[in-house]
């Protein structure tokens, strides 16, 4: 190493004076961006374009009842994935979120209980039912980010139960226990959404939208803030930032994908009922982020997929095996302690195993940075 | 080595900065239960001032930062920087302040790469650290971070993650950190721990070639590096100021020769 070149120091002097605004010309800087078809891994784009054609390919049950399922629990659980893996906070409370987000669907808009649903048009009661969720998100937020770890968990677990108790108990505004049917997509553009096909490129568009922006936003100054927090929030304070504030944020962040899986969750089914939100949907969005991996945006879509197909198929399994069908459950549990067992970054963490011991280099047992 | 960049008087510098002390701690105590790691600190730093504060191993040095930085409250006292109380300021508001620090044993993000590291340090100080907005090309933040990355000697592993450097660059990127933004003061804690004599020296020249409007303490234990880059020192001992004078007064005091090295005689 050489010493000091004073002229370096001179070149960043002016910036000790005058703060972030002190722009040097562009040209220094010559950066060659990459473009976007090189910057995104060729696997990305060739289940870009089976995405799209898929229907085609497959039976409308499956575009249905197996991807619109996956999407949506896929959005729900990317919520959990930004906080858990960007922000280190892992919150239960993301399902209700959603819930809420489709509870205000419900009641804002049009529904089979016209004694409660005001029955609003869409472009008043989608958005004010996005913004209840995102309010109710950011409250819990504010709660949560005082705690630290399993306590983060267990003050949003309580927060989940609460708002499943109290949809269960309240009918003037939730409806009790039944909740709302007949909750319906409108019908924009003359298309019924709730047909396959069209719920199917509906729930595509709005996942694969979240999935972006979460992947941009990790690279934005909010997003590496939020991973500055979890690595270190004693040095993020020194270098200036509210930690707080910054988790909080996150919580706002997370809340409007889960809000909007929430509405779209809603009209997959048509109904929202307190089981929407319930104990056992809480954990098992937990368990998707987990068991797809808790470090990229794609994981929680590949934990859903794996999900959606256990929960789908597990009960022919089981009957062709001549097993009792409502055992369908053990089979995700064990699946889950399976991956969790032999992956706990999930099947991200084995996929990039798999990658780095095919790069290794058998010399310097070192990997030769295949890795992303 | 330049020490000509370090202007003769404290005076001179001052009409850089106002007329206010860049530090004025008056009274700081600090208790852990009965353990007095500080006890009624008073010390006052004009703006530009280097000073250096040596005392053994629990003799308070890390806590005097931690509390000035805001990483914990003292117990009683005032601390003003630059005229203004911020003894119950949360320790982000003092850094937006123009306050910075560096930690005794790195903490920096692990996980993410030297140039996010710098980049981070800059937001932290900056109006866009809400931005949900990717910087662009030629922004002025990502700049300014390989600028600083450059100063510390880390361009060839600017894109490598912080978990694989050597120690020795952790501790040069810790430096880069605290020098982001618009730093008026820093707070360097045993930024030499652990160097090689090259690296050491690389450091004096880094600190020696600051801006001379930049006032910094150093806590340092290599005597040589913090006389060197220091116009005054303060000796502590027992959570207390023990002593303060010119470096070579210090030097050459007999009881803090006594007390700091030790029965090493007197050398």
């Amino acid at each position: 190493m050489s010493s000091v070149d004073q002229s370096d120091l001179a070149k960043v002097q002016g910036f000790y004076f005058s703060s972030g605004s002190s722009l040097r010309p562009a040209e220094t800087k010559p950066q060659s961006g990459p473009s976007i078809w090189s910057a995104v891994p060729s696997g990305y784009w060739v289940l870009a374009v089976l995405l799209l054609i898929m229907p085609a390919l497959v039976s409308d049950f499956t575009l249905f009842q197996i991807f619109g399922w996956t999407f949506i629990l896929g959005m729900i659980a990317l919520s959990l994935m930004f906080l858990g893996g960007y922000g280190g906070m892992v919150s239960l409370v993301q399902m209700s979120v959603a819930g809420m987000a489709g509870y205000m669907v419900a009641i804002f808009g049009p529904s089979a209980i016209t004694d409660i649903s005001l029955g609003w048009p869409w472009w008043l009661n989608i958005p004010l039912a996005l913004i209840i969720a995102v309010i109710f998100g950011t409250l819990t937020g504010a709660l949560a980010v005082r705690t630290e770890g399993i306590y983060t968990i267990m003050i949003t677990l309580a927060i989940a139960s609460a708002f499943f108790y109290f949809t269960r108990q309240n009918y003037t505004i939730f409806n009790g226990f039944s909740g709302f049917n007949g909750v319906l997509p409108p019908e924009l553009f003359g298309v019924d959404w709730r047909q396959a096909k069209p719920f199917y490129y509906l729930t595509l568009f709005w996942a694969t939208l979240s999935f972006l922006i979460v992947s941009y936003v990790s690279r934005s100054p909010f997003g590496l803030a939020l991973q500055g927090v979890r690595d270190n929030s004693r040095r993020m304070s020194a270098l200036g930032f509210s930690v707080n504030a910054h988790r909080i944020a996150a919580y706002a962040f997370a809340s409007l994908i889960a809000g909007i899986g929430g509405i779209l969750l809603t009209w997959q089914s048509a109904q929202i009922s307190p089981g929407t939100a319930g104990q056992g949907p809480v954990i098992d969005i937990l368990v998707i982020a987990v068991i797809g991996g808790l470090r990229k945006p794609i994981g929680p879509f590949i934990g859903a997929f794996i999900y959606v197909l256990l929960k789908t198929f597990a009960i022919d399994v089981l009957v062709s095996l001549g097993l009792s069908g409502d055992r369908f459950q053990l089979l995700v549990g064990m699946s889950f302690l399976l991956i969790v067992f032999f992956s706990p970054d999930g099947i991200l963490g084995l996929w990039d195993k798999w990658r780095e011991s095919r790069n290794r280099d058998p010399l310097t047992e070192r990997s030769s940075g295949g890795l992303q | 080595m330049s020490i000509a960049a370090v202007p003769a008087t404290v005076a001179e510098r001052l009409s850089n900065t106002g007329t206010a002390n860049a530090l004025e701690l008056r009274g700081v105590s600090k208790y852990f239960g009965a353990l007095g790691a500080l006890v009624d600190i008073s010390m006052t730093v004009q703006p530009g001032e280097r000073r250096a504060v040596l005392g053994s191993n629990g003799a308070g040095k890390t806590t005097l930062f931690n509390c000035i930085t805001g990483d914990f409250l003292p117990t009683s006292g005032s601390i003003r920087f630059f005229g203004e109380d911020i003894s119950e300021f949360p320790a982000h508001e003092r850094i937006r302040r123009g306050l910075r620090r560096t930690y005794q044993i790195s903490l920096l993000f692990t996980e993410l790469t030297v140039l996010d590291n710098v980049y981070l340090a800059c937001c932290g100080v900056s109006r866009g650290r809400f931005s949900f907005l990717r910087p662009r090309k030629n922004d002025a933040l990502v700049a300014t971070s390989e600028d600083l990355v450059h100063v510390v000697h880390l361009e060839d592993v600017k894109d490598t993650k912080v978990s694989e450097l050597s120690y020795g660059q952790q501790r040069q990127l810790e430096i880069a950190m605290a020098l982001s933004g618009a730093p008026r003061f820093v707070l360097f804690d045993e930024p030499a721990a652990g160097l090689s004599p090259t690296e050491r020296s690389e450091l004096v020249e880094i600190l020696t070639g600051l801006p001379e409007h930049m006032g910094y303490i150093i806590i340092e234990h290599d005597m040589d590096v913090a006389l060197r880059v220091s116009e005054y020192v303060t000796m502590m001992h027992n959570g207390a100021i023990f002593k303060e004078g010119k470096p070579a007064e210090i030097e050459d005091d007999p009881e803090v020769q006594a007390l700091y090295l030790g029965g090493d005689d007197g050398a």
